[in-house]
């Protein structure tokens, strides 16, 4: 069937509040967006043109450093633990134990639960007071400390944690994907040849799933750099600001400090930041496979 | 991302041969696992049923020495919020009434789109299903501003009506993605042959396309349900005081208190709030594994 058969009135006017759609709601915000990060709104919008004046400010800024560094070092860790022990679990899932249902089950269901539920959970059990450090100190460790939540130097290693517990479950679940996706007969050559498993795992298995890795990692940053929702329950950006991370830079700067030219131009930066990753894995995962499969 | 739905379900790993030092290896691995996952569960139930002298003397982990339900009924009907204290009930009502319009229509209206853009494919569709897809992947905060202002503009803003379109437009991208891409592994010949019957735009959606779509309908109203219920971000901007989502009312309850903590209340309150996306979890299975690999692009 052709083309110019396929289209009629109907699919063309269906899509038609679409187009407004997208239009008005993704582009037209988002070119709203980067050009009141050109003024010098700032609680009202202007329309006096400053050039990159904000984006000068932004860049100058304490609390954006201290708030993008925060992302960088949360992201790398989460990232590496999140991919480590998804795989380990994967791995562990997929070499026949028994009740692999039941553990499938228990890893997954934190990512049911919203970040605001995780980050509570976490900042009671975080709290030196009366969570873990506490019961540790019941079970007869005195010196035990555990104290991550309230030190500024380590309060972000709290939000690691509390990502992982979340996340780890998705990627346990595309890499078990990715595992079953493997040729089995890799492991009858495997075993004619005597090489032990974790070197299968290590030298074989890893190269072969680099398509499930790209995508579990694609992912992973795009819900980094949104993150807010776990560190407004968790941490609440403190202490003091120790835990700021961009996205909770922005919703202050739009909501509580009135002032939406310094919040646009971080909005700005961090759409740049998205579109460096999404662009060339929109481009592997859409445009070349439809090269080669249609 | 279609090779992920359309998984294996058996164990592909070496073969165990016996009990071995890996094998206990293996299972020491997967019980602390199990244990690292199940605690902040674990710690929220029993938590939740002691009373606050209870808290004050024993530890986290300890078991209850006498059960009450005093905590989750102060939870549920009269903790305070900051504003109110008329507790959870109210957050959980709103969340109700935003939820299942929002589910539906959005559900509706990425079916609607997904099969005009892979049956039909009307000119300029691929552009316009980058741009959505573009939209999925960016971060909320970029498109917040302008959008409060044109709700304001059309004085809608912090209403029920504004809440449930936003997450009708954020929606969208994922829905349109996951009917689009089932919809195209239907057998073609189907649509053909429904063409050559003399079958319209419409006929072939409602007599053909919808009731083949169960399945897919399943995973997408096990995505929508968990992702509307879980929001914050959006709830917090654009529903309004009086429409407050559960998540955001919880939040309140949990850090705005002031003087001392009622940690068993706080903790019946986190649970009544993750009760809805949990129970769709446990009810859904396999169906939930397939929703995230489908919908994983949302992140």
């Amino acid at each position: 069937m052709s083309q110019s058969q396929r289209r009629n009135l109907g699919s063309t006017l269906t899509i038609m509040p679409f187009w407004i759609l997208v239009l008005g709601a993704y582009v037209g915000t988002i070119a709203w967006t980067v050009y009141i990060s050109l003024t010098n709104s700032r609680m009202l919008p202007s329309t006096k043109f400053v050039g990159l004046d904000q984006y000068k400010r932004l860049f100058g800024m304490e609390r954006w450093h201290v708030a993008t560094q925060n992302l960088l070092v949360f992201g790398l860790l989460l990232m590496a633990l999140c991919l480590v022990l998804g795989f380990l679990l994967a791995v562990m899932l997929d070499s026949q134990i028994r009740a692999e249902g039941v553990v499938r089950t228990i890893i997954l269901y934190p990512h049911a639960i919203s970040f605001i539920v995780t980050g509570l959970v976490w900042q009671w059990m975080l709290n030196p007071t009366v969570g873990i450090e506490k019961a540790i100190h019941s079970f007869g460790w005195a010196n035990f400390s555990f104290d991550w939540l309230i030190r500024p130097e380590t309060a972000i290693y709290a939000l690691v944690l509390a990502g992982v517990w979340q996340g780890s479950g998705l990627i346990m679940a595309l890499m078990l994907a990715g595992l079953r996706g493997i040729d089995q007969d890799i492991w009858k050559a495997a075993r004619i040849d005597g090489i032990p498993s974790w070197r299968v795992y290590l030298s074989i298995v890893v190269p072969m799933m680099r398509p499930t890795i790209i995508t579990c990692v694609v992912l992973m940053s795009l819900s980094i750099v949104k993150v807010y929702d776990l560190v407004v329950a968790l941490t609440g950006g403190g202490p003091g600001l120790s835990t700021d991370v961009p996205a909770k830079f922005i919703m202050d700067f739009l909501f509580e400090r009135n002032n939406i030219g310094l919040a646009t131009a971080a909005c700005t930066t961090l759409l740049i930041l998205v579109l460096v990753i999404f662009v060339p894995w929109y481009y592997v995962e859409y445009c070349r496979e439809k090269k080669g499969a249609h | 991302m279609r090779e992920i739905v359309s998984q294996v379900e058996h164990p592909h790993g070496p073969k165990p041969k016996r009990l071995t030092g890996s094998r206990i290896g293996i299972y020491g691995f997967v019980v602390m696992s199990c244990i690292f996952f199940l605690m902040p569960l674990y710690v929220m139930v029993v938590t939740s049923v002691k009373t606050l002298d209870q808290i004050g003397m024993s530890q986290i982990f300890a078991l209850p020495s006498e059960l009450t339900l005093e905590p989750w009924i102060t939870a549920w009907s009269s903790a305070c919020t900051g504003l109110s204290c008329d507790g959870l009930q109210v957050g959980f009502l709103n969340s109700v009434m935003i939820t299942v319009p929002s589910v539906a229509l959005s559900i509706l209206a990425g079916a609607l789109l997904g099969y005009s853009l892979s049956l039909w494919r009307p000119r300029g569709s691929n552009i316009l299903f980058g741009l959505l897809l573009a939209g999925a992947f960016l971060p909320y905060q970029v498109f917040i501003y302008p959008l409060v202002r044109i709700y304001a503009y059309m004085s809608l803003y912090g209403t029920l009506f504004n809440i449930v379109t936003v997450h009708v437009i954020f929606g969208l991208p994922v829905m349109t993605l996951i009917f689009r891409n089932y919809f195209a592994s239907l057998p073609e010949e189907l649509f053909k042959a429904a063409r050559v019957d003399g079958a319209g735009f419409w006929r072939i959606f409602v007599s053909i396309m919808l009731p083949l779509s169960t399945p897919i309908i399943i995973v997408a109203v096990i995505l929508q349900v968990t992702g509307v219920w879980n929001d914050f971000l959006l709830g917090t901007v654009f529903a309004g005081q009086a429409n407050w989502p559960m998540t955001v009312q919880l939040n309140n309850i949990v850090n705005t208190t002031e003087g001392t903590r009622a940690y068993n209340v706080d903790m019946a309150a986190t649970i009544l709030t993750a009760a809805v996306p949990l129970v769709v979890y446990f009810l859904s299975g396999r169906w939930f594994v397939r929703g995230i690999a489908a919908g994983a692009v949302k992140g």
